[in-house]
């Protein structure tokens, strides 16, 4: 199978490389940088584990080819903190207890991040709503709403 | 409430301490089996049947072998070589790794393929050619009994029908007789379905096979890693594996509930392909693969009967089931009860008599069942007895709350020994139904019931006041393949009075490392930031049975605080030593022994810690170490009681859950903070059967809610803002009065919700509704269909 050329920023640094067509972002992201803070739990772009930010908006990475994602720029968790200082959404989830086996966790920070990009100051449903495309498992997602309120009052 | 004996720094029991295992989660830096990558690894993918009954005429293997990237395809011929295409279950039960000439189930594993990557191995499966003859299939369970139903284990010698099991509890005459003298009975079909657990982490391994040392190291989604050692030890052992050379790390697990405690022939093709390959295999499972291949939950089909006084006083219950097993028993439940602690089903009250009968029956489904997040068969009996409770209140017009409080085993009865034979230790199920109406405002609710059905809305108020049964062993009881059901911990204190711990149970989520941390705190006074617990690696961790079954703080949580005590009894020694003084002599608080009387001659745990290293008393040896291996006396009685109110839409059926209080009582808690989180999953965890998940199969088997298309899941839209409150009966038999409480909202709240819904709806007539309580069922409902 031939292969293309891609340049894609990934937290800040340019990434370049040839990969095959049907690469999947989330694989080229965990896989060939090795940024396995981007978590696969479907295949069927339902869980949201993958979630990732793509040229400002929130995308699930198991849905995106690495080839789409060319000349674009990706955050993702590992990129959430700056000079060792936790993003409020990183320090909310710790305070409200907003994760417990922590799979779902960096998917959950980075949907929220896209939310609280959009929406600073979300009511709960909004929270519920922006959220509801993330499957978490264990938490009843009571502590995650809390967790992107104490962010929305920080940021 | 659990007392504080320690302050904030020392965080000991009851302190609400931030988890230790957050900062790497939140950063992305948790260590999963698929984030593990070793040099020369090679990637599985699986071949599965689209069949769920038929004879495999033939496996061709060469256009796969043929395409590049593909090192190898496994078959069950392969395997048999070895001698390996058959594992047993933890049931006893056999069950296939590779089958050689038939397949039983939709998705059942036929061939592995090996190669340099995901994609290549993904393409091989696509080019394997497998030739299939349809067989018979059977999947109702009620036919698979009936006279002349194909007989679907016919490699079990001597099987002739399709029934695995019969087990019963209780005396039937006895319940017979009160049935019949009973002034009132009623009976109910309920039917549990067949359900997963669908941790957000797939089942997956990476495999590595030093063949020069004879090594086997595996990175393995495992909830029982040393049993699963063990098992792969015995197993395998024909073919050389040895079990000082078998390591499993269980590393970051994402959520188990029950669905890692199973071995899947996924793991052992795995182990098969490093060896066969010489080089390190991972296998991850798609989420469809895990859905339709992965052993289930429930799956209970129940007729369930309750006798009782005209004044309400319950007199008997009978109880017959047909458990569906699939096509082995491969249920994953440690008791020696194969309905395993079904006999929880006469709840929270004192019945007479009872008699319960289970039959396992093997169909053409995937193998279980597995818990999903409760100790065996709980679930189901607690359903069955909740629910019954509220249609003897229906037919009695009696409030379905007076009716438990009537009826409620007394606080000063227990321990209670309960007619199927268990023993409650402790209870007080009228303290926490009482919280709960006064919480919710039950009296309120009832009156705006009132209104609003005037007023044709439909709401409804429902109960369920349920005891749990958790914490396996006792040993005498419970077992893995002959393993005793004990659990360890492991404690050393180094010289500068830092803490390792290690512990026998392994965590999911659960947030061991900063609990177990706390008992340790509790009990030496040492704070918990100077405490690293560890856990999931048998060639570091104390042998232990493993984290289900809300089993890790009944058993290890007793191991650590009993390891704890040994410690303290050497440090006292040392300290009387240090202070010249006898034993008798001396006082304890937490973090320091002290002269009774005289508080300021103290020696603390860290100088008693280095001391142990550098002062000992002679004839002493050195060291503060300690290890215990807990076998619990009994099993801890979590209960609560829990109060949903649903609004229903009698447009769409669509259910929404307004409010829902939920009443636990655990006993002494550790971390607050934690246990709420752990009623709050499982709160979702049981609201999720009974309004939407449900795995179901057509006629020639085929799956329905294969992928997380069908198979609904709750998401942030549909799950309530949980309300919690607590009340404190303490465990009398365990060290610290810890009851384990993982599971108790996962087994209390359906029937709450079924209870609210089926009121909502009875004055139309309704008296009983299967889960999920999906709209078009309810819909159906409210309109007589």
């Amino acid at each position: 199978m031939g292969t293309q050329s891609i340049s894609i920023k990934v937290n800040g640094v340019e990434q370049t490389g040839e990969v095959e067509p049907r690469l999947l972002l989330v694989h080229f992201i965990r896989e060939d940088l090795g940024l396995t803070g981007t978590h696969i739990g479907c295949d069927t772009t339902h869980c949201g584990a993958c979630t990732v930010i793509l040229d400002g908006q929130a995308v699930k990475s198991c849905t995106v080819f690495t080839v789409q994602a060319s000349g674009k720029e990706v955050l993702t968790i590992e990129g959430m903190t700056t000079n060792g200082e936790l993003h409020p959404l990183q320090a909310g989830f710790m305070e409200e207890h907003g994760l417990q086996c922590g799979f779902c966790t960096p998917g959950m920070i980075m949907v929220s991040h896209a939310l609280l990009q959009e929406n600073s100051n979300p009511t709960e449903e909004e929270i519920r709503f922006g959220i509801s495309g993330n499957l978490c498992r264990c938490t009843g997602y009571v502590n995650i709403v809390k967790a992107v309120q104490y962010a929305a009052n920080k940021i | 409430m659990t007392e504080l004996k320690t302050s904030a720094e020392i965080g000991g029991m009851g302190h609400s301490v931030k988890r230790k295992e957050d900062p790497r989660f939140i950063r992305g830096r948790g260590n999963y089996v698929d984030d593990v990558v070793r040099p020369g690894m090679l990637y599985m993918a699986i071949v599965r049947s689209p069949y769920a009954h038929a004879k495999i005429l033939s496996i061709n293997s060469e256009k796969a072998l043929a395409h590049p990237g593909v090192a190898a395809v496994i078959t069950g011929e392969t395997l048999k070589e070895y001698n390996l295409h058959w594992m047993p279950t933890l049931m006893s039960d056999t069950q296939m790794v590779l089958p050689i000439d038939k397949v039983m189930y939709q998705a059942q594993e036929v061939a592995a393929v090996i190669a340099t990557s995901r994609y290549a191995a993904a393409d091989g499966v696509e080019l394997v050619e497998v030739e299939y003859e349809p067989l018979e299939v059977v999947i109702d369970p009620f036919k698979a009994l009936e006279p002349g139903a194909p007989v679907l284990r016919t490699d079990k010698e001597g099987q002739k029908d399709n029934r695995i099991f019969h087990w019963e509890a209780g005396d039937k005459a006895a319940t017979d007789k009160a049935f019949k003298d009973a002034d009132v009975t009623i009976s109910q079909d309920i039917y549990i379905p067949r359900i997963h657990v669908a941790s957000i982490e797939t089942c997956g391994i990476v495999a590595e096979f030093d063949s020069v040392e004879g090594q086997l190291t595996l990175w393995m989604t495992s909830q029982a890693p040393h049993a699963h050692r063990t098992v792969f030890a015995m197993v395998a052992g024909h073919v050389g594996l040895s079990e000082e050379k078998i390591r499993i790390i269980s590393p970051d697990i994402g959520g188990g509930f029950g669905g890692k405690v199973p071995i899947y022939p996924g793991y052992v093709i795995a182990i098969a392909a490093t060896v066969v390959t010489g080089s390190p295999i991972k296998w991850v499972e798609h989420r469809r693969e895990n859905l339709q291949a992965d052993s289930f939950g429930r799956d209970y089909h129940m007729h369930a009967e309750l006798a009782a006084d005209k004044d309400g006083t319950m007199k008997a219950l009978r109880i017959k089931t047909i458990a569906d097993h699939g096509y082995t028993d491969a249920a994953t439940q440690p008791s020696k009860w194969p309905a395993g602690l079904f006999a929880i089903a006469t709840g929270s009250y004192p019945f007479e008599a009872a008699f319960c009968e289970v039959d396992g029956v093997y169909t053409n489904k995937p193998p279980g069942g597995i818990a999903y997040r409760c100790s065996f068969r709980v679930t189901e009996a607690v359903h069955a007895i909740e629910r019954l409770v509220d249609i003897l209140a229906d037919d009695l017009g009696m409030d379905p709350a007076e009716l438990r409080m009537k009826n409620f085993i007394p606080p000063e009865a227990f321990p209670y020994k309960s007619v199927l034979g268990l023993e409650y230790d402790s209870g007080n199920y009228a303290g926490a139904l009482k919280l709960a109406m006064e919480k919710i405002g039950y009296q309120d609710l009832l009156k705006e019931q009132k209104e609003k059905r005037e007023r044709g809305e439909l709401m409804g108020i429902g109960i369920s006041s349920f005891t749990e049964v958790v914490g396996a062993g006792p040993s005498k009881d419970f077992d893995i393949l002959g393993l005793k059901m004990f659990d360890s911990a492991e404690i050393r204190i180094h010289p500068t009075g830092k803490v390792l711990v290690r512990i026998g149970v392994q965590s999911q989520g659960q947030g061991h490392e900063t609990t177990f941390g706390q008992i340790v705190a509790e009990e030496l006074g040492i704070p918990v930031s100077d405490i690293k617990v560890e856990h999931g690696d048998t060639d570091t961790a104390p042998y232990g049975l493993g984290t289900y079954a809300s089993r890790s703080t009944p058993v290890a949580g007793a191991a650590t605080a009993m390891a704890s005590r040994k410690i303290r009894d050497k440090a006292k020694k040392i300290a009387a030593y240090l202070l010249e003084v006898s034993e008798d002599d001396l006082d304890w608080e937490p973090g320091k022994f002290f002269v009774k009387g005289v508080p300021d001659k103290a020696k603390t745990i860290q100088e008693i810690a280095f001391a142990a290293y550098t002062n000992h008393p002679q004839g002493m040896e050195a060291g503060l170490e300690a290890v215990s291996y807990y076998d619990p006396p009994n099993m801890t009685f979590p209960f609560g009681s829990y109060i949903c109110v649903v609004d229903i839409d009698s447009g769409t059926g669509q259910v929404k859950i307004r409010r829902f209080m939920a009443v636990d009582d655990c006993g002494n808690i550790i971390n607050p903070m934690i246990v709420e989180g752990q009623i709050h999953g499982g709160l979702t965890m049981g609201m999720a059967p009974a309004l939407m998940e449900e795995i179901s199969y057509d006629e020639e088997g085929n799956i329905y809610g294969g992928s997380f298309m069908e198979y609904l899941m709750p998401t942030a839209m549909e799950t309530p803002n949980w309300e919690t409150a607590k009340t404190c009966t303490p465990s009398p038999h365990h060290p610290i009065g810890a009851k384990g409480v993982g599971e108790s909202a996962t087994v209390g709240a359906p029937p709450a919700i079924v209870n609210a819904v089926v009121d909502a709806l009875s004055h139309l007539g309704v008296r009983h509704l299967e889960i999920p309580l999906t709209p078009e069922k309810v819909w159906r409902a409210i309109n007589g269909l």
